[in-house]
């Protein structure tokens, strides 16, 4: 069973974010592998010890990018791919469309993915990606089981859980609870140093950059919102009269009730 | 412009409250473009709640549960028939699976859970908040049909008083889904899910054991909300996932969020400081959730909770 990982390398998410420029500022940033990408890498690992296969992670972005790479190698990853470019200026279909071209070249059963990067928020690569690979898509997903060529996975929903069943290859999108990843091994450091990582560009891959960058979904502003200064305070030290101005402001100012 | 289009879905014969919302901005965006909004829905029934919502002209396509590649198609279908230039999809769970799958077979971008959106010059700009609500991003969506998902509670609910609108039932061609529902779990049946609720309760480490969880079901249940928990409770096990809220639980903006014994991290923050009033009681009067609360209690949550939900079921009395 081969797998395919697609990881982003987010800010890590107690960073003071700055914007300058119009852009995010990096400067003193520390970048990490995005939290729903782990269980994504988790998940891939675990098929891999359980049927064998190579798990290839891929990610497309900046040089600092093949950190994230190196991290994954070493927690288990047998493959990397980096497709270098400034994937900040790019919306998600262009990702997306780098990425599927990147995974075309690569055999796998299975493209898993974060159900979002962390920071941005988009949750938009992963269907975009199982569209132009004609894949079907489970998203969200909490439970995966694979084998014989079938995936069944529970998709998180609004206050309920679906059990959905499709054939592979497919692309999955990984939510918390999925697991518990893992953390680098020594060894698996060591070992990793020792995996070349599998450079690539976007023309490379037959792409053409006008189509990646700067389309379809432009930024034209980024800015910080008011920080807020915190409201009333109050003392509970008599509980009755606490509970009484709160169930005023919940009638007054919230006009529930 | 030719129109905007949205997509709603309907749960128990109603459309939902986050589709309804999308309808409402759908139709303000459509005035501003002096042109018309037409719905898509997937029962008949659904069509005359879209047009008191705005909708000119309703698409039903008689779908069953959802999936996503029926639903694509489907989608596609109308798009291809109507040639909008805007379509908005409720952000709900299957919003966001569908919008970005119809985008790509489209070829066109999407904003995600948005909270403005604007016509301007031609073109569609959204904004969204991102990096915990450090930065709002402002995108202009170029291309055509412009498509984004609506963040739920984002957008006010506006009713018009348009007549019944022009119902168009969508012959489907035909699609085939590869991907099967073949159960669905309701771990708590017929709890509010935090996702789409007016006002939530949650509930933090401060509660110190799984069993206190009661503190907040009671004033929940009292007040008609839906529970909500830190990480630090789902991680020990107090609670399901499904109640986290933050950054890698739920993001959610209800009209009411009330805080109790949750410290107020960053992480924590970054999933409820966007909901239009906070209520945050905690003992230690330097808990950073004061600094987004509207009411900060200092207190004991063992005593305020109790005496609030008393306070609550009494005004509910009367
Ligand atoms: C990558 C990452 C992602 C994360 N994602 C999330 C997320 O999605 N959601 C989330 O919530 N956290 C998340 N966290 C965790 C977050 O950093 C905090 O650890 C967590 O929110 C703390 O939960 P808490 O407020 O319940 O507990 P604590 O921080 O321990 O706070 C407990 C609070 O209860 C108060 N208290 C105690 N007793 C009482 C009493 N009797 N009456 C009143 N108040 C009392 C205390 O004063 C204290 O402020 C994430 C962390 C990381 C690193
Ligand atoms: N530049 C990228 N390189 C590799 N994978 C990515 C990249 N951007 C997004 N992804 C993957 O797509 C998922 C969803 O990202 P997003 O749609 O940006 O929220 C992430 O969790 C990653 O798995």
């Amino acid at each position: 069973m081969n797998s395919v990982v697609c990881i982003s390398h987010v800010p890590d998410t107690e960073s003071r974010i700055k914007v300058s420029g119009g852009k995010i500022d990096e400067t003193g940033l520390k970048f990490i592998v995005s939290p729903y990408d782990e269980f994504a890498l988790e998940e891939a690992i675990r098929l891999k010890e359980k049927s064998g296969g190579d798990v290839t992670v891929m990610t497309f972005g900046p040089e600092r990018a093949q950190q994230g790479l190196r991290e994954a190698l070493a927690r288990g990853a047998t493959k990397a791919v980096h497709v270098k470019g400034d994937s900040s200026d790019a919306d998600s279909l262009g990702i997306a469309k780098v990425l599927a071209a990147a995974i075309r070249s690569v055999p796998h059963d299975v493209v898993f993915l974060g159900k979002q990067g962390v920071g941005t928020d988009n949750g938009l690569v992963g269907p975009m990606l199982a569209e132009l690979l004609g894949y079907p898509q489970v998203n969200v997903v909490t439970h995966l089981e694979i084998g014989d060529g079938k995936l069944t996975a529970h998709r998180e929903i609004e206050g309920a859980e679906e059990v959905l069943q499709t054939a592979t290859p497919a692309v999955v999108t990984a939510q918390k609870g999925l697991n518990e990843p893992r953390y680098a091994s020594l060894k698996g450091i060591m070992a990793a140093k020792k995996i070349a990582i599998d450079v690539k560009s976007v023309t490379d891959l037959g792409l053409d950059e006008s189509d990646i960058y700067k389309q379809r979904v432009v930024v034209v502003a980024l800015e910080m919102p008011p920080e807020k200064s915190g409201g009333r305070k109050i003392d509970g030290a008599d509980p009755a009269a606490a509970a009484r101005e709160i169930l005023k402001y919940i009638k007054d100012e919230v006009k529930a009730l | 412009m030719p129109g905007v289009l949205v997509v709603t879905e309907a749960k128990d014969g109603k459309l939902k409250k986050v589709s309804r919302e999308a309808l409402s901005i759908g139709s303000e965006l459509a005035a501003s473009a002096v042109s018309d909004m037409g719905g898509m829905v997937t029962d008949a029934a659904s069509a005359e709640e879209a047009g008191r919502y705005g909708a000119k002209k309703v698409y039903v396509a008689a779908l069953g549960p959802y999936d996503t590649e029926t639903y694509t198609a489907a989608v596609v279908q109308v798009i291809r028939e109507m040639q909008p230039a805007v379509v908005l999809f409720a952000g709900s769970s299957n919003g966001r699976d569908l919008a970005p799958r119809v985008a790509a077979r489209l070829g066109v971008g999407v904003a995600s859970d948005v909270d403005r959106l604007d016509w301007l010059d031609g073109k569609l700009r959204a904004r969204r908040p991102v990096y915990s609500g450090r930065v709002f991003v402002t995108v202009e969506i170029t291309g055509t049909p412009a498509i984004a998902t609506t963040r739920p509670n984002a957008f006010p609910l506006q009713e018009t008083s348009g007549g019944a609108p022009e119902v168009v039932n969508v012959t489907l061609e035909s699609s085939e889904s590869r991907v099967k529902l073949v159960d669905t779990k309701v771990p708590d049946a017929g709890e509010l899910s935090i996702a789409e609720a007016d006002i939530i309760v949650s509930g933090g480490r401060g509660l110190k054991e799984a069993a206190n969880f009661s503190y907040i079901r009671d004033l929940a249940h009292a007040i008609g909300g839906a529970v909500g928990a830190s990480r630090a409770t789902v991680d020990a096990g107090w609670i399901d996932h499904q109640h986290q809220v933050g950054q890698t639980g739920r993001v959610v903006s209800p009209n009411l969020y009330i805080a109790a014994g949750i410290s107020g991290a960053i992480q924590h923050l970054a999933g409820m400081s966007s909901s239009k009033h906070i209520v945050a009681i905690n003992k230690d009067p330097e808990a950073p959730i004061f600094r987004v609360a509207d009411l900060g209690v200092v207190g004991d949550l063992f005593q305020i909770l109790p005496a609030l939900t008393e306070e609550v079921k009494k005004a509910k009395a009367h």
